[in-house]
């Protein structure tokens, strides 16, 4: 849960630090990240068309209107997923890497063929978790996918760097031992944690109105967002939402 | 949290505990699943056994082959047990 939402803010994230990005979607067949982004309505070409050289990569591109430094480039909603070969996925980032500093690939749920392209030609990997054990389960599975079939596993080259983004984070269930912690996840999965995005009515808000939730600036998870993309950067920014608002003494007494 | 739980005494162990202590052994259990013994295993075992038993008389299951994973190494272990008097042939 969480990953077109984080791909989404990411990118924008990135292209408002002033960094040239291109975010695709990988999940053929079910595209949602244009409707995430808001551009659903202007979506002519598709990734697929691409790849089968239907269409280049000037026409597919659809730029954002609220950042000139971002693109999308949407999924197909018709082809089967196969269409995804691992030469023309390869051909495409290749192009794309030449003229933008950030690609981010958006991938569908599950370990199958989109999902596999979206973290082959990987060099950072954000491993998109919520606390809950069918959720972390998944993602270690993932890592182990990720350390030894990518494109730089296969080639024994410097491996994927590796972070966890928690998402859906709610501190009061934790503190009342009702969710797992931060710590319990980072001691099952053991990466460098990129941030903790709060459970929050933000982010339905933003999806609603395709609007990336980070560019809600009032909102936690838009502040978490935005602290998870200077930390991608490299910037030290201390973890927040990691604690419940403090409650006072009545409500405490009477629940709430 | 209401005022009466402030008066109990015992509050049941907290679900975030019994779901970390699930996945720790799920994950674990994954792990050694995924990278697991390798599938060769017994073909190895059997032609070992048949390169030794060319020069030495030993019975089938004096070879053993153990196969262990440490947190950073993979231990392949070969135990051969020689009869007390080789005879060699």
């Amino acid at each position: 849960m969480g990953k077109t939402t984080t791909a989404a803010s990411l990118a924008m994230g990135l292209a408002q630090k002033g960094k040239r990005t291109v975010v695709i979607d990988f999940d053929v067949g079910l595209r949602n990240l244009d409707l995430i982004m808001g551009c659903e309505r202007r979506v002519v070409y598709d990734f697929i068309n691409v790849i089968n050289n239907e269409a280049n990569l000037g026409q597919a591109l659809i730029r954002d209107k609220r950042c000139d430094l971002l693109y999308v480039l949407p999924a197909s909603q018709t082809r089967d997923k196969d269409a995804l070969t691992k030469e023309g996925v390869a051909r495409v980032l290749e192009e794309l890497a030449a003229s933008y500093d950030f690609v981010i690939c958006d991938s569908p749920a599950g370990i199958e063929h989109g999902a596999t392209m979206a973290m082959y030609f990987a060099d950072d990997a954000v491993v998109v978790t919520n606390p809950e054990v069918s959720s972390v389960r998944d993602s270690d599975r993932m890592l182990g996918i990720l350390s030894s079939r990518s494109r730089r596993a296969e080639l024994s080259e410097e491996p994927i760097r590796e972070f966890l983004l928690l998402t859906r984070y709610d501190a009061g269930r934790v503190q009342n031992g009702e969710m797992l912690s931060v710590d319990d996840v980072q001691e099952i999965l053991a990466l460098k944690l990129l941030g903790i995005i709060p459970e929050s009515k933000a982010v339905l808000t933003a999806s609603n109105s395709g609007t990336p939730v980070i560019l809600d600036r009032e909102s936690d998870a838009g502040q978490a967002y935005s602290d998870m993309v200077a930390r991608y950067l490299g910037d030290e920014v201390p973890h927040r939402f990691l604690h419940a608002e403090k409650k006072g003494f009545l409500s405490r007494l009477f629940g709430g | 949290m209401g005022l009466l739980d402030y008066f109990r005494a015992t509050q049941p162990p907290a679900s975030a505990t019994v779901a970390k202590e699930r996945l720790q052994i799920l994950v674990a259990h994954d792990r050694a699943a995924a990278r697991g013994c390798p599938s060769y295993l017994p073909q190895l075992q059997t032609e070992i056994l048949a390169v030794i038993r060319k020069y030495i008389d030993v019975d089938m299951n004096s070879v053993t082959v153990n196969y262990e994973q440490g947190e950073s190494h993979e231990v392949l272990e070969l135990n051969i047990i020689l009869p007390d008097t080789p005879s060699s042939r």
